[in-house]
């Protein structure tokens, strides 16, 4: 792999949320990763990261206070990679309601909503989810709906960490490429919609598998580097 | 709008349970990890960030890290090992121990911590919780609570390393942390910490059965049995293991480590006062639960 220069990855800084796991999983990856709040860096880098934890519609606010918001949405439509992950998936939806309504990017369809506390074989399933969990393949049947996007090569059923209380429910199902089951739901855990991929639970805390997804990320870039062209969408599901 | 309503349908499996989490929990005291009983008379037993990364390799789902003097010295030590840890291990780690502002956590955060653990600061003041939650998320609090047994049989909450007690009953504050927006409570059982004896189960039961939120039980365990216990009968949501882990590692590490200044683990050599604690590994413990239809995460695609 050619490694002359590092692709860089603007991690987005909105105020909100543990960025440093983010840049050492970068690091870890050989990405060249900078947490950042300027939108001029955002439009500018090879690849976006939008981490989060926190509320959604304090994290909108932030977003919009500081201009990061429109650079997503151009980021999103010009190609380069985008990926969103636990609150920052949700962010990229149409809508949330959490405390409330409130509207995202609107960079994918769809809304975010509660994941319902349940009973499952004598034990309480307590929200927030904070555990391991799998994702499960999810498209039509026999697709290897994650060849091409940063779950390439992962085992179907592959543990990652979550921590959250809210999932996105997709307008389009062809977006979705992944789900994972808590309690009684079973929820978009992972979408890949043209050049944005987006997973509720946290590759940066979920091991060596979870880094995989990074290496993947890497992977992608050095390639479209070395053919001088734009990155290619990847994600079959949505074309 | 339209929704995936019946998008997922399909997908739909027979629902199981979450896979619990266990969770090493590491006392640190300057630069070393210690372990005591009853949070006191604490030995030295090695480099904080070795035993770390030893776990991470070997399946641990989480890691807590407790400063347990937090005096100014300990924490620029505990911020460099927090750092150490952040740079070679990829699960969750929580950090505890003497924070007492808002910036005390945005400065474990920037160290590489991804969650608090709160006691002492957040009892005497529970607007901290409430503050530490707006500012950093829920998901990022945790309340951490030592409790003591009373006569009438009711839980004391203690602070400052179970050295301090509060008048303040364990269930009110347990219930009280949960709805000022702590994500996760630790309840550590200071009767049995370090003793082996196994969990208090019936104050992890109470706490559990009262907040809608995860609890992590902590404090006695001696043997696989008894995280099956506080699992089955304490109804803990996720497990803290100290000392089975902890000699089990010091004891069966490379030869060639020089324990000089490193740790003093020729106690645990001895056996003297420690024979209620059988080591096992977090391998040895996740299996033994899967075997008894206890979902556990035990697997790692890459490295295996």
């Amino acid at each position: 792999m050619p490694e002359a220069v590092s692709p860089r990855i603007a991690v987005v800084d909105f105020g909100m949320g543990n960025l440093h796991s983010v840049t050492q999983a970068c690091a870890q990856a050989g990405l060249d990763a900078a947490v950042t709040t300027s939108p001029a860096a955002v439009v500018a880098a090879d690849a976006v990261v939008l981490p989060g934890v926190g509320a959604f519609g304090d994290a909108m606010a932030a977003l919009k206070a500081r201009g990061l918001d429109d650079a997503l949405r151009h980021v999103a439509a010009s190609g380069t990679p985008l990926v969103g992950i636990c609150l920052g998936m949700q962010l990229l939806m149409t809508e949330s309601r959490e405390f409330g309504r409130f509207q995202g990017l609107d960079i994918v369809t769809g809304e975010v909503a509660w994941l319902e506390p349940s009973v499952v074989a004598g034990r309480a399933q307590k929200v927030p989810q904070v555990n391991w969990n799998r994702l499960h393949r999810f498209g039509s049947a026999g697709a290897d709906t994650w060849a091409g996007t940063v779950l390439d090569g992962l085992p179907d059923g592959v543990s990652m960490y979550f921590l959250h209380s809210l999932y996105v429910r997709p307008a389009d199902p062809r977006v979705v490429i992944a789900t994972t089951g808590y309690g009684t739901t079973e929820f978009c855990s992972a979408l890949q919609c043209g050049n944005v991929f987006a997973c509720q639970c946290h590759p940066e805390r979920s091991g060596s598998a979870g880094l995989e997804v990074y290496r993947n990320l890497a992977r992608r870039l050095h390639r479209a580097r070395a053919r001088k062209e734009d990155v290619p969408h990847a994600g079959t599901a949505s074309q | 709008m339209v929704t995936e309503a019946n998008a997922l349908e399909g997908s739909a499996r027979t629902a199981v349970g979450a896979p619990l989490r266990i969770i090493p929990r590491l006392d640190i005291k300057g630069p070393n990890l210690v372990k005591g009983v009853h949070l006191e008379g604490l030995r030295v037993l090695g480099k904080p960030h070795e035993f770390a990364r030893y776990y991470y390799e070997s399946g641990a789902d989480e890691l807590i890290y407790i400063d347990v003097v937090a005096s100014l010295y300990g924490r620029n030590s505990l911020l460099h090992t927090v750092e150490q840890t952040a740079r070679e291990i990829f699960i969750p780690l929580t950090v505890g121990g003497g924070l007492r502002t808002l910036d005390d956590i945005r400065t474990v955060l920037r160290a590489g911590a991804d969650k608090v653990a709160l006691n002492t600061a957040a009892i005497q003041s529970p607007s901290f919780v409430r503050d530490a939650a707006r500012k950093f998320g829920s998901s990022t609090v945790v309340v951490s609570i030592e409790g003591v047994r009373q006569s009438d049989g009711s839980y004391e909450a203690y602070v400052d390393n179970g050295r301090e007690p509060t008048g303040v009953n364990v269930l009110e504050w347990a219930v009280r942390a949960a709805e000022l927006g702590a994500g996760e409570l630790l309840v550590t059982s200071i009767d049995r910490e370090g003793t082996g004896e196994g969990f208090d189960l019936s104050l992890t039961r109470q706490v559990a059965e009262s907040v809608p939120i995860q609890v992590i039980a902590c404090g006695g365990a001696g043997r696989i049995e008894h995280v099956h216990d506080v699992i089955v009968d304490g109804r803990a949501d996720a497990v803290a293991l100290a000392s089975m882990l902890h000699y089990d590692y010091a004891l069966t590490r490379p030869v060639d480590h020089d324990f000089s200044g490193e740790g003093n683990i020729e106690y645990l050599r001895s056996g003297r006062g420690f024979g209620r604690v059988h080591g096992a590994t977090l391998g040895e413990i996740k299996t033994w639960l899967h075997e008894r239809d206890i979902v556990c995460r035990h697997e790692d695609p890459i490295r295996a």
